[in-house]
């Protein structure tokens, strides 16, 4: 009996250390890409070629999935406000839901999943063919040529990618409710360029994507470059990848809008 | 891919970008009202400011013509002190009232100014002379049923 108990501390136990110290490796990773990169900004065609993978691969499904996040967002929130006669808020309600919270989040979640994801199999899989190994016995450094690069094409593109998103939910919204609906359409924008205030939301919202945009691309390439060299290993560094992505992106979220957004104290 | 062919998708992307950012200031933001030129700040003691909110409008015949900066419960006088950013092209006389309204039925609430007739201009850091504060519902109600009363002692 008491056998069982102490092995079940000690489960307890092995988790944390093990958490903890992978979280540890994370960060010193995280410090050794930082101190990689000015080579890396002295050769700039690295970064470019990066963002075009990044980035403007990922466009499709960042503009496609912000329209239709704003047309469901018009079509909802039409539906509940025209129940007090208040249906030409709904252009205060689909800004402002967009450029603070849904336009950074959902991007960083596709772009965790579309390009993250990415960034981890290319990384693991160039270490499991020893790809990276062979650019060490070169004297050329693998975080430098090929993490850091990846890094800052991630961090760069992110709050773009999340801009166009919002602005593809705005235009989504406009199209229900102002073509489709009918909603009066001086008063769609000028409600909601009354209320979504330049410093208060879209700055905030752009700051929000910017961490979002450096935390996902450390993710990544930090488990691509620890993935076990092996086909088992990639897959589940990409799994491992999407998930950790997603779960910070949500919880930072949630702590950056608490200092972010908490009102008048 | 050729290199000139990524160059030119990446400079249209980080180009759209920005356009995006550009459109969200000055389409769905208020960047093309908001205020960057010069302010002076006033200062108003008002003795109930109901639900007014830090950034609130400061309007006057309609028109916003600053924000509140700032609101401070002063232990000299017991009343709040609201301070407030006017833009500096708008300029009041010294008599000006100052009151908190509410827009609409259940709207937000603001500061209203209405220009007296005095020569002198208020100067930055000067504080409004008369002020009027919001209207509480249950005072109102308190009131009415008050009077109310009154009146039936009367038969």
């Amino acid at each position: 009996m008491i056998k069982h108990i102490v092995t079940g501390i000690q489960a307890v136990g092995h988790r944390v250390i093990d958490g903890v110290w992978r979280l540890g490796c994370a960060s010193r990773f995280f410090l050794l890409v930082l101190l990689n990169s000015p080579p890396s900004f002295l050769r700039f065609g690295l970064i470019t070629r990066e963002i075009y993978f990044a980035g403007v691969l990922s466009l499709v499904i960042i503009l496609v999935s912000g329209l239709f996040v704003g047309m469901v967002l018009g079509l909802q929130g039409y539906e509940t406000l025209q129940k007090f006669g208040a249906e030409s808020a709904v252009g205060t309600l689909v800004a402002l839901s967009l450029v603070r919270e849904l336009g950074p989040v959902i991007a960083a979640l596709l772009f965790a999943s579309r390009a993250g994801s990415a960034m981890t199999a290319e990384i693991g899989l160039m270490k499991a063919t020893e790809q990276l190994a062979a650019m060490g016995m070169m004297a050329v450094d693998p975080v430098a040529r090929v993490v850091a690069p990846r890094f800052w094409a991630g961090v760069f593109s992110m709050p773009l990618l999340a801009a166009m998103f919002t602005v593809m939910g705005v235009f989504g919204g406009y199209l229900v409710t102002v073509i489709f609906i009918g909603v009066d359409e001086g008063s769609f924008w000028s409600q909601m360029q009354d209320a979504v205030d330049f410093r208060y939301d879209i700055v905030n919202g752009v700051i929000k994507s910017c961490f979002f945009g450096v935390a996902i691309t450390a993710i990544a390439v930090f488990e691509g470059f620890d993935a076990p060299p092996t086909a088992e290993g990639v897959s589940g560094a990409t799994t491992r990848t999407v998930v950790t992505s997603a779960l910070t992106i949500l919880g930072m979220d949630f702590v950056l809008t608490a200092f972010m957004f908490r009102g008048v104290s | 891919m050729q290199r000139t062919m990524m160059d030119f998708w990446v400079g249209l992307f980080v180009m759209a970008g920005i356009g995006a950012l550009l459109i969200l200031g000055m389409k769905v933001g208020n960047l093309t009202t908001y205020q960057t030129g010069e302010s002076y700040t006033l200062v108003g003691n008002f003795e109930n400011i109901g639900g007014l909110k830090v950034r609130a409008p400061v309007k006057s015949a309609g028109v916003v013509v600053g924000r509140v900066a700032d609101i401070q419960f002063s232990l000299e006088t017991y009343d709040a002190v609201v301070t407030i950013n006017m833009d500096a092209r708008y300029q009041f006389p010294q008599d000006t009232f100052a009151s908190i309204l509410t827009s609409g039925l259940l709207g937000e609430q603001y500061v209203g100014l209405l220009p007296g007739g005095d020569d002198a201009m208020l100067e930055d850091g000067d504080k409004f002379m008369k002020t009027n504060s919001a209207i509480v519902l249950e005072d109102m109600i308190g009131r009415f049923l008050f009077d109310k009363a009154a009146e039936d002692k009367d038969f």
